[in-house]
């Protein structure tokens, strides 16, 4: 434990693939690698410095970390190899956890994902998309239809998911994990 | 005959359509075998690492426990699934409260994991079980004087788990000189097409496509020789209208997974290339390999 | 005469009491047979606790001791001395380690005092065995040599040589001054760096005391402190060196060009020829490698115009033999590559320049005459320098190479004076200006007009995303202080690189019987109070091969060496330990196995009396011939039979 105290900065480190996270000494080149850092309210070396200082809410409010698109450019060049990219996954992780809402629409796409995997076993990606633009534009849905019209007309967009037995099994993984099992 | 454990990945029955397609076509005449996984479910990816990282985890788990049991290396074509499913067994390796956790969660459903799978992308399969000198000999319609740009993506080369290089890989350009055609100088080879954030940071998406597609012609490339990730793909050929009415810009550049180009060189028809699939359509610009006027035309004008 | 044991251990401090219960151990020992007396103590490398040895053995007749503490890598010599004074044959002391071995590698307490327990029966039992030895004594030979003929080693050899002693300085390039040589100036005083070494080279090559072998490299090391045999490889430079006078037409004749080393890549120098114009000694050589003559067997167009007939393609590898007393390594450093580090473009982009190749654009002796220049021929607006380059980074150097901020700030100051209007760019993590005169340097280079970004670049590109990028090279980075990614475009880019040992440097340790570090630089004795010295008595080491550091640094410990060099010759003598090897010659058989398993050619076999005998001036102690010995024939004081069954028995029991 970094300190010995339950800290934000603990909070993630204990996150798998998180632990180096204090060897960090804020040389830039993740922000400097970032394919999309222009976006992003503070960018990926400041996010870890905020961690560090405990700034939670400051982190978790805002909507820097949705923007990673997971290129790994930053976990490439990282001298100290520490994995920024999954980093920000478990802040976002957390973040939907204990319900923050940042300026986003990425946490409900994330969420949409995550349904569609528990309902059909795998994205089911016209379902998804549906419960994604419904929850938050349906009109943006308008601008993506001839996107969606030309997938469908080359035989990329099943309307219909396939079933699969195996979604049962995930559930129950979930569950175990929720509860803790034998914990 | 080479046997493996096939996981295509959500996106291959859908997006990745032609991909996966071509990838079959071409099995057989390549002497491997593709054996996909029973029932198979999703690898987790990424977005749900944001939800919840040791339950993805925990649902890599079940597939990596399902590919266990054919004892066979795993296989799958997606860079994303490629990823996440490496980067599940290296946890597990290092994070033993992971392991435990995930282990439990198997357990609960009669499954267990050993860490034993070796999990592979259909691309290196291509390059290191075939083999460039084999497939280069397998060639019957080769791509000769095609100008290609060879897109790798992001997840196929990082995190570097000594596939290719991670910076500039090369690996897509050396199988498209063994199929006969020219890669072209493509710095952005390996930059992110955006297609994890592209339904929810659309125009985000849409910029970085642009600076690809922008990248690969001006490097005089006439088409795209993606590799098998059905986001890849589906980022530069599906949205390339989008690009274009977003920029003002007027790019018609095919774009084909390596899989498709495989198969139009190993002599299939258009069917097995799943050339029907693509958005931007590559038939005017394949046109003279299928007639057998490419050759020809290169032959006149060495004259 | 009955063996009277006394046991001391030492808690050193905490070191050793924080994890053993030393008070139960000393009780255990005073309970094992043979020991009179079991003491422990805070410190027993101290004053008193030497004292309780000595008085111990004054007055309760202790014969024999053993102390349970640290290393005796540490202090076995110290302890050796306190028996020695209280009146007794250093011999009959033994060491447990109970530090190194047990307190500093066991975590569990109770496990970590269950094994002192263990060692110091051992030990205890060994004791019992042991017989009084004296040590040897070997004369210490007054020649020194040093390999390396860079600034530290032509430092340490004006040392030793005005102190009137005779050095070999050995050189495997064709000239002395090493990377020094290829500098422009040297901070933080901008002093000219061959203007203050070439008065030190001329030196080397006109002192009396000092002979240079250059175009030279070691091919065999033998012996031990005092007394090194050393054979030398005199390469062939194919030129008469007593002839040649250094005039240079056979440079002008020469029809082959070669990428000049010394100007990295960035000139031509001709097959025949001397690395600078100022190099020591001034003889041309010949590179055999890319020479007409020796590849074609044509031209020779050097000999026909040589006035002096210096010029002699049959000459010949000479091998020299020489015999030393000391031994100094100062084989220098290598400069990190950049190519690996594919995103920074170097050898893929246009101007994108290593720092050496920057000292000798900026050089007013170098390939464009001190004038930076582009590829294209202009000279540069903008230029970018980037600090840390392969360094501090787990994926090349995991450590700080000291002195690349300096340099790159140098640097800004000289193109800020070279080029007209430049606007310079420093990209750091860290500005380390450590030394004297060091950060009034910094702030110096900051009133110039050098703007420092602190954010180390995540990339350096050549495609353009807005139209002041095209044409240039972007330096892509976090400016961290502002917390936003921003791209810069730039003319030329220098990678400021670390420094590295060379390639070769673990072939070079193994040859000298030194160790290399987890970087691969040499190891010294101790990283705090003994940096010139190495575990190998006789061997010393200086400059950038112990560690990156600045020039003050390399000077200071090359005087270092020289002075311990000195200090050796100047006592004449070396104690050589008694724990050498002897041959019972009744039982020798004559079989001469022994003969080649000595790795120090210790052992000869004496035709007439058939039997082989070892020279103890040579032997250092290894017991390979005692285990290889067919016939058992073979005793090693010190370490007999008896008294390491009697340890094994004591650790078992």
């Amino acid at each position: 434990m970094i300190n010995g105290k339950t800290t934000f900065l603990n909070e993630v480190a204990s996150i798998p693939a998180c632990d180096k996270i204090n060897e960090c000494v804020q040389c830039g080149v993740c922000s400097g690698s970032c394919t999309t850092a222009e976006h992003w309210e503070y960018p990926p070396r400041k996010i870890i410095a905020m961690v560090r200082a405990g700034m939670k809410d400051e982190v978790l409010n805002s909507n820097s970390i949705w923007y990673c698109v997971s290129c790994y450019l930053c976990t490439a060049r990282c001298p100290r190899n520490i994995k920024p990219a999954n980093i920000m996954h478990a802040l976002e992780a957390i973040a939907l956890k204990e319900g923050y809402k940042p300026p986003t629409k990425t946490t409900t796409m994330y969420r949409s994902f995550a349904n569609s995997i528990e309902k059909n076993g795998r994205i089911y990606e016209f379902g998804f998309m549906l419960d994604y633009f419904f929850k938050t534009n349906p009109f943006a849905a308008l601008k993506m239809l001839p996107l969606a019209l030309s997938l469908l007309t080359h035989k990329r967009m099943p309307l219909l998911p396939k079933s699969v037995k195996g979604k049962d099994q995930l559930n129950k993984i979930f569950h175990n994990i929720t509860t803790g099992g034998s914990r | 005959m080479k046997y493996y454990a096939y996981y295509p990945g959500c996106s291959m029955e859908a997006t990745g359509a032609p991909v996966e397609k071509a990838i079959h076509a071409i099995a057989k005449p390549l002497d491997i075998e593709l054996m996909e996984l029973e029932d198979w479910t999703c690898c987790g990816s990424s977005p749900f690492s944001g939800v919840d990282k040791v339950k993805a985890m925990a649902i890599t788990a079940r597939v990596l426990a399902q590919a266990e049991k054919t004892g066979l290396d795993l296989v799958t074509p997606c860079s994303s699934c490629y990823t996440i499913l490496r980067e599940a067994n290296e946890l597990m390796k290092e994070d033993h409260k992971l392991a435990w956790q995930v282990h439990e969660a198997l357990v609960s459903v009669g499954l267990s994991y050993n860490g034993t799978v070796n999990i592979r992308h259909i691309v290196e399969v291509i390059y290191n079980d075939v083999g460039l000198e084999a497939l280069a000999a397998k060639v019957k319609r080769p791509l000769t004087g095609l100008k290609v740009a060879c897109y790798h993506g992001c997840q196929q080369v990082r995190p570097d788990y000594g596939f290719d290089d991670s910076e500039l890989p090369n690996w897509l350009d050396n199988i498209a000189k063994s199929l006969g055609a020219e890669p072209v100088n493509f710095p952005l080879k390996a930059r992110c097409c955006g297609s994890s954030l592209v339904i929810s940071e659309t125009g985000m998406a849409i910029d970085l496509i642009h600076k690809l597609l922008q990248n690969a012609q001006d490097n005089g490339a006439q088409c795209v020789l993606s590799t098998t990730c059905p986001l890849c793909h589906t980022a530069l050929d599906a949205y390339q209208s989008q690009v274009n009415s977003r920029f003002k810009t007027k790019y018609n550049l095919p774009v084909l997974a390596v899989s498709q180009f495989i198969a139009i060189a190993l002599g299939l028809d258009e069917k097995a290339a799943a050339l029907d699939y693509n958005v931007v359509s590559p038939k005017k610009l394949l046109a003279p390999y299928f007639s057998g006027k490419a050759s020809l035309a290169k032959a006149e004008s060495a004259t | 005469m009955e063996p009277k044991i006394g046991v001391y251990v030492c808690h050193c401090g905490s070191n050793i009491a924080g994890v053993v219960d030393v008070e139960k151990v000393a009780q255990f020992a005073g309970g094992l047979p043979g020991v009179v007396v079991s003491r422990d103590y805070k410190f027993m490398c101290s004053d008193p606790g030497q004292d309780l040895i000595k008085k111990d053995i004054k007055e309760l007749g202790v014969n024999r001791v053993v102390v349970a503490s640290c290393s005796p890598q540490m202090h076995e010599p110290t302890f050796r001395r306190a028996v020695q004074d209280g009146g007794l044959n250093p011999y009959y002391f033994e060491m447990a380690n109970i530090r190194e071995h047990c307190s500093w590698v066991t975590e569990s307490p109770k496990e970590a005092t269950e094994k002192a327990r263990a060692l110091v029966s051992a030990a205890v039992r060994r004791v019992y065995y042991h017989q009084p030895l004296e040590n040897k004594e070997v004369p210490v030979h007054p020649d020194t040599l040093i390999v390396g003929g860079g600034i530290a080693g032509i430092q340490a050899a004006l040392e030793i040589a005005n102190a009137g002693r005779k050095v070999y300085l050995v050189e495997k390039e064709p000239s002395i001054g090493g990377h020094m040589m290829q500098l422009d100036k040297t901070f933080p005083t901008l002093d000219c760096s061959a203007c203050i070494l070439t008065p030190k080279m001329s030196l080397v090559g006109a002192h009396p005391m000092i002979e240079l072998l250059t175009y030279s490299e070691i091919d065999n090391v033998s012996g031990y402190v005092g007394n090194f045999r050393i054979k030398i490889r005199k390469k062939a430079r194919y030129v008469d060196t007593d002839k040649c006078n250094g005039c240079g037409t056979c440079m002008t004749k020469c029809p082959v060009k070669v990428d000049s080393e010394f100007d990295e890549k960035l000139s031509k120098r001709k097959a025949i020829y001397t690395p600078f114009a100022q190099a020591v000694p001034n003889v041309t050589v010949i590179d055999r490698a890319h020479c007409t003559y020796f590849l074609k067997g044509k031209c020779r167009a050097c000999e026909k115009f040589c006035e002096r007939n210096a010029i002699n393609f049959q000459q010949e590898d000479e091998i020299v033999d020489i015999e030393v007393g000391n031994i100094i390594l100062t084989t220098g450093y290598k400069l990190f590559d950049p190519s690996p580090i594919i995103e920074y473009g170097y050898g893929r982009l246009d101007n994108v320049i290593t720092s050496l190749e920057f000292e000798r654009l900026v050089n007013s002796a170098g390939p464009t005459s001190g004038h930076i220049l582009l590829k294209n021929g202009k000279e540069p607006e903008s230029i970018a320098l980037i600090h840390c380059v392969g360094s501090r980074d787990e994926k090349y150097h995991e450590y700080c190479s000291r002195v690349c901020c300096m340099y790159a700030m140098k640097f800004a100051h000289l193109l800020k004076e070279h080029v007209h209007g430049a606007q310079v760019y420093e990209f750091y993590i860290d500005i380390r200006s450590f030394g004297k005169g060091y950060e009034e340097f910094y702030n110096r280079v900051q009133k110039e007009g050098t703007v420092f970004f602190r954010g180390r670049p995540g990339e350096i590109t050549d495609v353009a995303q807005t139209p002041e990028e095209k044409g240039k090279l972007t330096v892509q980075f976090e400016d961290t202080l502002v917390g936003k990614k921003r791209r810069l475009p730039v003319d030329m880019v220098v990678l400021c690189s670390g420094i590295e040992p060379h390639d070769d440097a673990q072939d070079t340790a193994h040859k000298f019987n030194i160790s290399c570090g987890k970087e691969n630089f040499f190891t010294e004795k101790h990283p705090k109070l003994d940096p010139v010295a190495t575990m190998t008595d006789g061997i010393f080491i200086a400059g950038c091969c112990q560690g990156p550091k600045d020039i003050p640094d390399t000077v200071a410990q090359a005087s270092a060496a020289a002075a311990r060099v000195l200090a050796l010759i100047s006592k004449g003598k070396v104690e050589i330990e008694a724990d050498t090897a002897f041959i019972d010659e009744d039982k020798c058989s004559g079989c001469r196995v022994c003969n080649l398993l000595c790795p120090y050619n210790a052992i000869s076999y004496y035709e007439k009396d058939k039997v082989s005998r070892i020279n103890e001036a040579l032997c250092k102690g290894c017991g390979t011939c005692v285990a290889g010995c067919p016939s058992g024939a073979i005793t090693h004081r010190h370490f007999t039979n008896e008294q390491i069954n009697a340890e094994l028995e004591g650790i078992l029991v």
